[in-house]
């Protein structure tokens, strides 16, 4: 099961500004919600998300209840260097999804 | 009675669209996309956006694998579904002569893993089988919907007509109603579409995942407060076929996004 899908440029020149765009598989339960007999219904839902690259943390955010299922999260940073990405979402229940791009600057 | 509910539920903006009836001519016939926000279509047209993405790519892992008691999966048979499944969304429902009856494209799979695959029915509206026929529609994205009902399936598709035009529920309303006369007008603040199911299997923002047309119909049934028909009935399915022979000639989006 693919669980997130990350879309970053193959290639940039040293100091442009990339666009990065992830979207990660998740029902996003928000706790709120009860079963039709009423019993209530666990949340479930991403936490955590963080953007690494070249071991340096670029972006991350935090998640709550209100957001949607199957969060889509976009940013921009600077091309410094050649490098990897890692993408790493974490939530309740021991969610963990990463995901790793390369990006090759010119 | 009912024209006071009617007219208290629609508001009263000047229709955007053409006027269609049930046999539009296909100038007049608008995809729910083009009622969609900026936002929302620019969701459905990035498939790196889009979160049907993930059934589409769950449907392409269950498609090479292995299943049943036959031990063989879909590819063994069919080969590369980019190429052996280009088209097939277009043409179904479809009317097969040797059992007599109409399928629609869940049903087919069904029926294959059953027969050659020796494996379980998938249950509807589950994750697998909304993967394998998002996954299945997916290859015909872009291709007209192409539904030609022959002397053997007329029947169904009139059946699918009837019961479009027929009214529901304690709402008393008929599908045509709301999508031939009314399409284009706006309920409770949505724009009404004219039920064109171009992009199904869907991933719908209100439901917060991928569902099929069918699971859509029920909805709109049980807004009626009409007591829906089960998941594979005959008379879904004859809807089913009488919508997509109604849409014929419009472009397959699977998977769109809807609001």
């Amino acid at each position: 099961m693919s669980n997130a899908l990350v879309t970053v440029p193959a290639t940039a020149k040293r100091g442009e500004i990339v666009e990065i765009k992830t979207l990660v598989s998740h029902n996003m339960e928000t706790g709120y919600r009860r079963t039709e007999r009423g019993a209530p219904i666990q949340r479930d839902i991403v936490r955590t998300f963080s953007c690494t690259y070249n071991g340096v943390e670029v972006f991350s955010a935090e998640l709550h209840p209100a957001i949607s299922a199957n969060p889509y999260i976009a940013f921009s940073t600077r091309a410094t260097e050649t490098g990897q990405l890692v993408f790493t979402w974490k939530g309740d229940n021991g969610f963990v999804a990463t995901s790793t791009a390369t990006l090759t600057v010119s | 009675m009912r024209a006071a509910l009617l007219a208290a539920l629609l508001l009263a903006y000047a229709p955007a669209w053409p006027q269609p009836t049930a046999d539009q001519p296909p100038a007049g016939r608008r995809s729910g996309y083009e009622a969609m926000s900026r936002e929302t279509r620019a969701m459905q047209d990035d498939d790196a956006a889009n979160p049907a993405t993930f059934s589409v790519l769950d449907g392409a892992a269950a498609w090479g694998r292995k299943t049943g008691s036959a031990d063989r999966a879909c590819s063994a048979c069919h080969g590369e579904a980019q190429a052996s499944m280009k088209g097939v969304a277009a043409r179904y429902p479809a009317f097969d002569a040797a059992r007599g009856r109409l399928f629609n494209l869940e049903q087919r799979i069904n029926a294959c893993r059953v027969e050659n695959q020796g494996a379980r029915a998938l249950s509807y509206e589950s994750r697998e089988l909304l993967a394998l026929t998002t996954f299945v529609a997916r290859q015909s994205r872009g291709m007209p919907i192409n539904i030609v009902p022959n002397e053997r399936s007329q029947p169904h598709l009139d059946a699918g007509r009837a019961l479009y035009e027929r009214k529901l529920g304690q709402v008393d309303l008929s599908c045509a109603q709301c999508h031939d006369q009314n399409a284009g007008r706006h309920l409770a603040g949505n724009p009404i579409p004219q039920a064109h199911p171009t992009g199904y299997p869907l991933y719908r923002l209100e439901w917060q995942s991928v569902g099929s047309l069918q699971r859509r119909l029920r909805n709109c049934m049980s807004g009626l407060r009409a007591e829906a028909y089960e998941f594979g009935s005959p008379e879904l399915v004859g809807l089913e076929y009488f919508l997509m022979w109604r849409a014929r000639g419009m472009q397959v989006e699977t998977p769109a996004v809807r609001p």
